[in-house]
């Protein structure tokens, strides 16, 4: 057991433990818009933990300087798409309809889209 | 390499969470947001067993299931938008 | 920002390409390096055009610099953000005040507006809605008092930004332009 397995294998407890938080805040938030907004940031920050975590690791135990070349690139390609998988779903929720949560304050896009012309809302 | 056991444990309540989300949502795109999450999960799973196997060809096996993953949560979004 | 020209496209793009070969593959044998340059070589032959449209001005040593500057930042941006939902999950009364707001935003370039988008998702509390032209609409989780409480849509739209878009503005507009 050396420093950078051990740094290793903290990042990893750190990105499972935030993998543990993004389903607990898909269970406990009360509406789709807010389920996305803990789960998407936790679980990308988890992954980013875990996937490094492992390519520290495995160098601290002694295997090729490629693990870590390898797990950065994977890190790196989560770190771009994550994001757009979320904004991909967040708009198809609200095009489909679903009602904001009862508690929530201000609606700009509503606003925006009936700003647009009304008939172009519909063929899209 | 015991504390690997841990980590899977963890990982593995995650999943259930979410496996959770996933039978109950009340809409689709609830249970879409669940899956999503599930594969990024499963991403870092396929990660932890390529050091527990010792293999680094199994990382890449990782990045081609985040990738399939990726387009197809993307294609099912697109789908349910109703613009495909 | 004008066209580049076709050699100096072709080459940022065998460039972007060779060194994505290199993550993946992760080895210095000649072989590799070999086969990965001429593979470079003919997919930049096929696709430079809908590639880039900088060329070679996007690795000018400003641009980098800012680049390499800009990763800690939003690294430290990120963990605070995942701190914040932290808190928002496992306190007993979850705290929460989402709301819809409109922001706007200074840059131009298409990347540049895709990058602000994705480093607005992954920051506290905000995850981008939709975006058109120079609109960002975005879901917030607690929004502010001074954005709740702005009277016309232009001081709505200037407190929003100041919240959301702006930090990232100053790094990314060196970037991509």
């Amino acid at each position: 057991m050396n420093a950078l397995s051990a740094l290793g294998e903290a990042l990893v407890l750190i990105g499972t433990f935030f993998y543990f938080l993004s389903t607990l805040g898909l269970i406990r938030m009360p509406d789709v818009y807010n389920r996305m907004q803990t789960s998407t940031k936790s679980a990308t920050l988890g992954s980013l933990g875990v996937v490094i975590g492992t390519g520290i690791w495995a160098v601290g135990n002694g295997m090729s300087w490629a693990w870590i070349v390898q797990t950065t690139a994977v890190a790196g390609f989560i770190l771009l798409t994550n994001p757009i998988s979320a904004h991909t779903l967040i708009r198809a929720a609200y095009k489909r309809g679903i009602p904001l949560w009862h508690g929530s304050v201000v609606d700009k896009y509503a606003e925006h889209l009936a700003e647009k012309s009304p008939d172009e809302e519909v063929s899209e | 390499m015991i504390g690997i056991n841990i980590y899977l444990a963890l990982i593995a309540i995650a999943t259930l969470l979410s496996t959770y989300r996933v039978f109950r949502g009340p809409t689709t795109i609830d249970r879409l947001v669940a899956v999503d999450i599930m594969t990024t999960i499963t991403t870092g799973l396929l990660v932890l067993f390529a050091l527990y196997y010792g293999r680094m060809i199994y990382i890449s096996v990782a990045l081609v299931y985040a990738l399939l993953a990726f387009g197809g949560v993307i294609a099912f979004a697109r789908y349910l938008e109703g613009g495909l | 920002m004008e066209e580049a020209s076709r050699a100096s496209k072709f080459a940022y793009t065998v460039i972007v390409l060779f060194g994505i070969w290199l993550l993946l593959t992760a080895s210095l044998d000649t072989q590799e390096l070999a086969t990965g340059f001429v593979i470079s070589l003919i997919v930049a032959a096929l696709t430079y055009d809908v590639f880039t449209k900088a060329g070679l001005a996007n690795l000018h040593p400003k641009r980098v610099a800012y680049a390499i500057a800009y990763l800690p930042y939003f690294l430290w941006a990120m963990i605070m953000a995942n701190l914040d939902v932290a808190y928002r999950v496992l306190h007993p009364k979850r705290p929460i005040r989402p709301g819809i707001v409109k922001c706007r935003t200074v840059l131009e370039s298409d990347t540049g507006k895709l990058s602000l988008a994705n480093s607005i998702t992954l920051t506290p509390g905000t995850i981008t809605l939709d975006v058109d032209g120079d609109s960002y609409f975005i879901h917030w989780i607690w929004v502010q008092d001074d954005v709740l409480k702005a009277k016309t849509d232009e001081e709505h739209v200037k407190n929003a930004s100041r919240y959301i878009t702006q930090p990232f503005e100053k790094f990314l507009r060196v970037i991509f332009g």
